[in-house]
C-alpha cells in the first residue's frame, strides 16, 4: 500500500537515504565533533565586523564553544560569518570564497543587512538585498549591529542544527 | 586675508569672476576656460597659498552641473569655494587639477565615477567606486535603475 | 575578466599580487594591488567600491532628522561623532544653537568614543604585526566604554544619539560615575600598554623609519588627522574651528615631525592621554538646563549650501548639504578623512617590503566603509 497516495499537497513523502537505524550512532558522533570544532572564517566587511571581534574577545568568548581558530584561508573554514553589507561588487567575491570552502560548510548571516539589505534596502543602487541571493544561508541573525551574545546564541543554533544533520543522507545534498 | 581683501586681490587678476560672500564661504565662480589659470594662481601665489583641497564635488541641477572646489590655506588661514558651472550635461568637461593637488587624482575619478564629467589631463581617469563596466552615471538626478526600490 | 584579476609578471618582471579584498589586516575590504620586485614593493594601487553603500543617494529621499542613521554606519568606530557632524550641519542650515548641557553631553560621548576608537586601534596595531595580546587587553576597556554608552545610548556601535536641536535623551544617573571609574582604569593601564608594545624591539624595528610621510605631501594628498600631525602639519579642528565649547576646553594639539609609523603610533597614545584630560575638565562640571532646543517637527533648511568639519578619531570629517527648500537634502557630500588618508598610501609603501606594508595600513588606522561611502 502506497502512503503517498493519500497524502495531498503541500505534504511530501521522503523516503530515506541509505542508512537508517543502524547508522544513527555514528551520525550523533560525526555530529558531535563537528558542530563542535567549527571554524570560522574572518570575513567582514563593515560594522557587523566589530561586533564579531568583540565577540572573539574576552568579554563574550567564542572560543568557549569550539570556534577557537578563526583562519584567514577559506580553505581551512568550516563556516562563513557574513558580517557586513554585501555589494554588487563584493558579491562574486563571496562567491569565490564560499566555493573555495571545502563541505560541509555553512553560512550565518549576521545583521540586518545581510538578511534583506538592512538599512540600505531604499533607493539604493548597488546594494545587494539579502545575502541569499548569492550563497545558501543556515543562520540568520537580526540586529544592526547584533549584539555579541546574539551571534553566540546563532552559534549555537549552528550547532543545534548540525546535531539533527544526517551523515550517510547528507551526502546527496544539491549545492545551488 | 579676510573675504574682502581675498575678493579683492582675486578680481583684480581675474575680472569676470562672481562673487557671493552671504554663505560661511567666500563664493568664487568662474568660466571653465579660466578654470585652471584660477586655481595655478590660488594655489602659488605668496598672497593666496590655498595649498590644502578639503573637498571636490559636483551638483546636479538638472539644467546644469555644478562644480565645487573647498580651499583651505594651512599658512593664512582662509577658506575659499570656487564653483565652475558646465552647462554641457550631455559630455560635462573640465581641466584637471591634479598637478597642483594630489588629493584631487581621487576626489576627480569618484566624480567622474558618479556624475559622468570628463577631466582633461588627468593621470589615471577610470571609475573607483562601481565596477568597470557600470552603465550611467548614479548621482545624477535623471539616473534610472530597476534595482533601486523607492519608497 | 574578474574584477580580480590574476597574479601574473609584468614585461619589467615585476611580479602583481592582489591583497585583499576579503584578508585578516586589510581592516574592511580593501583590495590593494601590489607590483613586487623580489619582496620591494614598486607601486600600490588601491582598488575601491567593495562596500559602496551609495549613502549620497539615498540620503537624498531621507529627511533631515532621518539622514544622520546612515552616517553612524561610515565611520562606525567615531558614530557619535559622525552624528555629531550631521547635526550641527544641519543646525547650522536652521540658524540654532544647541543648550550648553546638550553641547556638554556631545563632548563627552565624542571623546569617549574617540578613546574607545583609539583603543581598538592599538589593539589591531598589536594583531597585524603578529603580538595578539593587545587584541584582549584593548577590548577589555573598549567594553567597558561601551558598557556607559549603552547605559545612556541604547546602543553600543551605532548609537544615534544625536538630533539637530541636541541629544535625544539626557544621559542616565549613573553615567558621571562609571565614566570617573573607567578613566582612573584606562589611565592606570596606558604605563602598562606602554610596556607591552612601544619599547618592544621588535615592534620598534618593524615601525621606525617605515612609511615616511613628508609635511608637503601630507598637505598636497589633504591628509588629516594622526597622519598628518606626525608629520608635523597642525590640522586638529577643534584648535583651528573650534565647534561646540572647545575652545574653553583646555587641551594641547600634540605634533611630531618624524612622519613614520612610529610617529603615527605615539601621537595616538597620547592624544588619548588628551581625550581623557578633556573628559576630566567637563565630567564634573556638565552644566544644567535643556537638552534639545525646540524645533518644528519636518525640518526644512533655507536654500543655501552648508558645510561644518568635525575632527573625527580618524582626522577631518566635513559635511556639505545643499538644500532648495525641501524636506529632504538636496545633495549631501562627506568629505570623509579615510578618502584623501588613503591617497597617501602609494607614497608611503614605495620602496618598502610587504611587511612594512602591513605596519603601514596598520598605523593608518583605515576604516574602509568610510573610503566607500
Amino acid at each position: 500500500m502506497d502512503v503517498s497516495d493519500k497524502l495531498v499537497f503541500p505534504a511530501q513523502l521522503h523516503q530515506t537515504e541509505d542508512g537508517g537505524f543502524l547508522v544513527t550512532k555514528l551520525d550523533d558522533i560525526i555530529n558531535w565533533a563537528r558542530s563542535n570544532s567549527l571554524w570560522p572564517l574572518i570575513f567582514g566587511t563593515s560594522c557587523c565586523a566589530i561586533e564579531m571581534m568583540s565577540a572573539a574577545d574576552a568579554k563574550y568568548d567564542w572560543s568557549r564553544f569550539g570556534f577557537e581558530v578563526a583562519r584567514a584561508s577559506p580553505r581551512q573554514a568550516d563556516l562563513i560569518i557574513v558580517a557586513g553589507t554585501i555589494v554588487m561588487k563584493m558579491a562574486p567575491v563571496l562567491k569565490r570564497l564560499y566555493d573555495q570552502m571545502p563541505d560541509p560548510k555553512y553560512v550565518i548571516a549576521m545583521g540586518a543587512c545581510t538578511i534583506s539589505g538592512g538599512p540600505f534596502f531604499y533607493n539604493t543602487y548597488s546594494v545587494v538585498k539579502g545575502v541569499d541571493h548569492v550563497i545558501p544561508v543556515d543562520v540568520y541573525v537580526p540586529g544592526c549591529p547584533p549584539r555579541p551574545e546574539a551571534l553566540l546564541h546563532s552559534m549555537i543554533t549552528l550547532q543545534e542544527k548540525i546535531k539533527h544533520e544526517s551523515y550517510f543522507g547528507n551526502r546527496k545534498k544539491n549545492e545551488q | 586675508m579676510s573675504n574682502e581683501a581675498l575678493q579683492e586681490s582675486i578680481v583684480q587678476l581675474f575680472p569676470s569672476a562672481e562673487f557671493d560672500g552671504t554663505g560661511e564661504f567666500l563664493t568664487v565662480t568662474i568660466s571653465a576656460a579660466e578654470f585652471y589659470p584660477l586655481m595655478n594662481t590660488l594655489s602659488k601665489d605668496e598672497a593666496f597659498q590655498f595649498n590644502y583641497l578639503f573637498c571636490l564635488t559636483c551638483i546636479d541641477w538638472k539644467t546644469h552641473l555644478m562644480m565645487v572646489y573647498h580651499l583651505l590655506s594651512r599658512t593664512h588661514r582662509h577658506n575659499l569655494v570656487v564653483k565652475v558651472k558646465l552647462s554641457d550635461c550631455e559630455n560635462p568637461s573640465i581641466d584637471s587639477i591634479t598637478s597642483l593637488w594630489k588629493t584631487a587624482e581621487f576626489h576627480e575619478r569618484e566624480v567622474f565615477d558618479l556624475f559622468g564629467v570628463h577631466f582633461n589631463n588627468h593621470p589615471d581617469l577610470r571609475r573607483l567606486l562601481l565596477d568597470e563596466n557600470w552603465d550611467g552615471f548614479p548621482l545624477r538626478k535623471n539616473y534610472v535603475d530597476e534595482n533601486m526600490i523607492a519608497l | 575578466m574578474s574584477l580580480l584579476g590574476e597574479n601574473y609578471y609584468t614585461e619589467e618582471g615585476e611580479f602583481v599580487i592582489n591583497i585583499g579584498p576579503q584578508h585578516p589586516s586589510t581592516h574592511g575590504v580593501l583590495h590593494l594591488k601590489v607590483w613586487l620586485d623580489g619582496e620591494t614593493i614598486k607601486r600600490v594601487q588601491p582598488h575601491l567600491g567593495y562596500i559602496h553603500r551609495s549613502i549620497e543617494k539615498m540620503s537624498e529621499s531621507l529627511s533631515y532628522r532621518n539622514f544622520i542613521y546612515a552616517t553612524s554606519r561610515m565611520d562606525y568606530l567615531s558614530a557619535h561623532i559622525n552624528n555629531e557632524a550631521c547635526a550641527l550641519t544641519v543646525e547650522k542650515g536652521l540658524q540654532i544653537e544647541a543648550p550648553p548641557r546638550a553641547q556638554a553631553i556631545r563632548i563627552l560621548l565624542a571623546e569617549l568614543t574617540r578613546l574607545s576608537s583609539h583603543l581598538l586601534w592599538w589593539g589591531c596595531t598589536g594583531l597585524d604585526l603578529g603580538a595578539v595580546t593587545p587584541f584582549f587587553y584593548a577590548f577589555r576597556e573598549r567594553e567597558m566604554i561601551l558598557d556607559i554608552m549603552e547605559e545612556t545610548c541604547g546602543a553600543r556601535l551605532t548609537q544615534n544619539f544625536m538630533v539637530p536641536g541636541g541629544v535625544m535623551y539626557d544621559i542616565h544617573p549613573n553615567f558621571q560615575k562609571r565614566t570617573k571609574d573607567i578613566l582612573v582604569q584606562v589611565k592606570s593601564k596606558l604605563g602598562e600598554y606602554y610596556n607591552i608594545l612601544t619599547g618592544n624591539p621588535i615592534f620598534e624595528q618593524r615601525t621606525k623609519g617605515v612609511g615616511y610621510l613628508s609635511a608637503e605631501d601630507a598637505i598636497s594628498f589633504g591628509c588629516t588627522g594622526p597622519i598628518a600631525r606626525a608629520s608635523g602639519v597642525s590640522c586638529d579642528v577643534r584648535k583651528w574651528f573650534p565647534y561646540e565649547g572647545y575652545d574653553k576646553l583646555e587641551f594641547k594639539e600634540i605634533l611630531l615631525t618624524d612622519g613614520d609609523c612610529y610617529a603615527r603610533y605615539m601621537l595616538r597614545m597620547a592624544e588619548m592621554s588628551e581625550s581623557i584630560s578633556i573628559i576630566e575638565q567637563l565630567i564634573d562640571n556638565i552644566p544644567e538646563g535643556d537638552i534639545q532646543t525646540k524645533t518644528k517637527q519636518v525640518l526644512k533648511l533655507p536654500k543655501g549650501e552648508f558645510y561644518q568639519r568635525v575632527e573625527t578619531a580618524r582626522g577631518e570629517l566635513g559635511v556639505f548639504i545643499v538644500s532648495d527648500g525641501a524636506a529632504s537634502p538636496y545633495r549631501i557630500k562627506y568629505r570623509s578623512p579615510n578618502f584623501s588618508n588613503l591617497s597617501a598610501l602609494e607614497t608611503m609603501a614605495k620602496g618598502s617590503k610587504i611587511g612594512d606594508l602591513i605596519a603601514i595600513m596598520a598605523t593608518m588606522d583605515l576604516i574602509v566603509p568610510d573610503i566607500d561611502r
